[in-house]
């Protein structure tokens, strides 16, 4: 379950960070006014993550359980610093347009989560894999987003205009209730085009978001939900009451 | 024998009351505010309710066809919807705008979130708000064929001149169903004497809302100032067709009269405070979603329970 094609589908499909898991919402919604930012933030996010997996994967042996979260914080935000700083002297266009969430990435539950759900128990390469499949997943949905609301709401994607001259932008759609209404749409979207292929009878299991909620008897040691699933803290009871203190 | 024990959810009381009857009188009753909107702004008006109704019944008919349930356009509310949406509407606005206000108003805010009876906040003003921050430019334009220029309440807010009279009979630019206090407050003595309305919501809104008025509007009680900010903009329409809606006001008694006053003192707020001459339908979807804390403020006691402890 650890190949890097796995964990790509993984973070793209199976449990896209913003359709299915719903994590990283507060850039998700604020950003995503246009294509381009949605694409910026998704990227810049999917670099931290990669990086941060990697070096908390490599540390694993060595970070003390107790306090991972704090040494996970500083490893994500050196990352989130030196990201900063490249953006500012290559891309000040984006940097001005991210504003505020470019430092914000440090506290972006998607990365903290992976490091905790996943780099911290896996071997470096996987955990690569899985940052790069969760920050394309993360990418593909911020871009779709911005996408749609940058259509709908100034005729524009990319910044080209595509719309007839005599369509009026419904200008709601780049203000903060069409983030709401474009992110709600597009995971019904992707739940029905999920559902469409199961009753055609094809194999939904790899693809389908979600799991059997069967933990005692599953195989994939990254999955968010094991953390809160009384079945998995029994099942590795030592290794989680020491993480648990 | 399992279909016996079926009981449908109360009230039990037997009447030829249904939700047909009550929005067939409540379209009844809002017909003196829209004929008297088209004989004001023209044909125009009568073109863009004609449209907005269709859109909000086509919409609900399409929705329903496609999701296979039961088809619910025989119950008149989205026409009532329709018809609200339309008598909030500028008259100058371009056909599609009432058509993709009508499509908001039935899709978005009643049928995703379950239908009638589900709906947390109103339509129309649903949709109005939704219109109001799209096309704002075209959603504050009131220059029409009959009058150009500002609004009362807008000329009110900038300290001009305004005719009372003509507010009251409805001689003003505004929506098209907003300007005339005559006709709308005929529909609303009919709906109060068919039963289907009660002054609790409407009297306390309008009384709360005249004492912020006097209080912050800095003209005291000059009863031209207060009787010009009754009769402009939409609160006789909100106070009497909107706030009052069975879906999205509160149920208990107490709780329609603090409804009430919540929306008399944001009215206030919005038209006194705000960077707009309008506030009537923020102040009434803003009312709507705080509906559930207050039925659960206000939940009356049960017989026997409660009381002076020995």
């Amino acid at each position: 379950m650890n190949s890097a094609g796995e964990r790509l589908v993984n973070g793209i499909v199976k449990e896209n960070p913003t359709f299915v898991l719903m994590l990283g919402m507060c850039p998700t919604l604020a950003v995503t006014t246009s294509a381009v930012n949605g694409l910026g933030m998704g990227l810049t996010t999917m670099v931290v993550l990669a990086l941060s997996n990697v070096f908390i994967a490599m540390l694993r042996g060595v970070i003390p359980d107790k306090v991972r979260i704090p040494a996970f914080i500083v490893i994500i935000a050196s990352f989130v610093t030196v990201v900063q700083l490249l953006l500012q002297g290559f891309l000040p266009s984006l940097y001005e347009a991210l504003g505020i969430y470019i430092p914000l990435i440090v506290v972006n539950c998607i990365i903290l989560g992976r490091a905790e759900a996943y780099a911290y128990k896996n071997p470096v390469i996987a955990s690569l894999f899985d940052g790069i499949g969760m920050g394309l997943g993360f990418s593909v949905a911020l871009t779709c987003i911005g996408a749609v609301r940058e259509l709908l709401g100034a005729g524009e994607i990319f910044g080209i205009h595509v719309m007839p001259d005599s369509y009026v932008p419904v200008s709601i759609f780049i203000m903060a209730p069409g983030a709401f209404f474009v992110l709600a749409l597009l995971t019904a979207v992707q739940n029905k085009v999920k559902l469409a292929g199961e009753r055609r009878g094809r194999d939904m299991s790899k693809i389908q978001s979600g799991c059997g909620s069967d933990c005692m008897n599953c195989a994939d040691t990254g999955c968010a939900h094991r953390l809160y699933d009384d079945g998995a803290a029994k099942q590795d009871a030592g290794k989680e009451d020491n993480a648990n203190g | 024998m399992n279909d016996l024990m079926k009981v449908s959810s109360n009230p039990h009381i037997r009447s030829k009351t249904g939700t047909s009857s009550i929005m067939l009188s409540v379209v009844i009753a809002l017909l003196p505010a829209a004929g008297f909107g088209i004989y004001n702004f023209g044909p125009r008006a009568l073109m863009l309710i004609a449209v907005t109704i269709a859109s909000t019944v086509l919409t609900e008919l399409i929705f329903e066809l496609i999701c296979k349930k039961k088809i619910t356009i025989g119950d008149y509310s989205a026409v009532v919807t329709g018809l609200l949406l339309a008598l909030n509407l500028p008259p100058s606005v371009p056909w599609w705008v009432g058509v993709v206000g009508g499509v908001f108003a039935i899709l978005v805010v009643k049928m995703l979130f379950g239908g009638l009876g589900q709906n947390f906040m109103n339509p129309a003003l649903g949709a109005r708000c939704f219109l109001l921050i799209s096309f704002t430019s075209l959603m504050t334009n009131f220059d029409c064929d009959a009058y150009t220029g500002a609004t009362p309440l807008a000329n009110l807010k900038s300290g001009a001149q305004v005719n009372i009279l003509d507010m009251v009979i409805g001689r003003t630019a505004g929506t098209i169903g907003e300007t005339s206090m005559i006709a709308i407050v005929i529909g609303a003595c009919f709906l109060i004497l068919i039963g289907v309305i009660d002054l609790r919501i409407p009297g306390s809104y309008i009384v709360s809302f005249v004492i912020f008025v006097c209080i912050f509007g800095g003209h005291g009680t000059d009863w031209a100032y207060i009787s010009a900010q009754l009769a402009g903009g939409g609160l006789m329409l909100g106070a009497f067709f909107m706030a009052t809606d069975y879906v999205t006001r509160p149920i208990t008694k107490r709780g329609q009269y603090l409804f009430g006053v919540i929306l008399g003192i944001l009215t206030g707020i919005f038209r006194i405070f705000g960077p707009s001459a309008e506030g009537v339908s923020y102040a009434i979807i803003i009312g709507n979603l705080l509906v559930p804390l207050i039925e659960k403020w206000t939940l009356p006691k049960a017989f026997g329970k409660g009381g002076e402890k020995a």
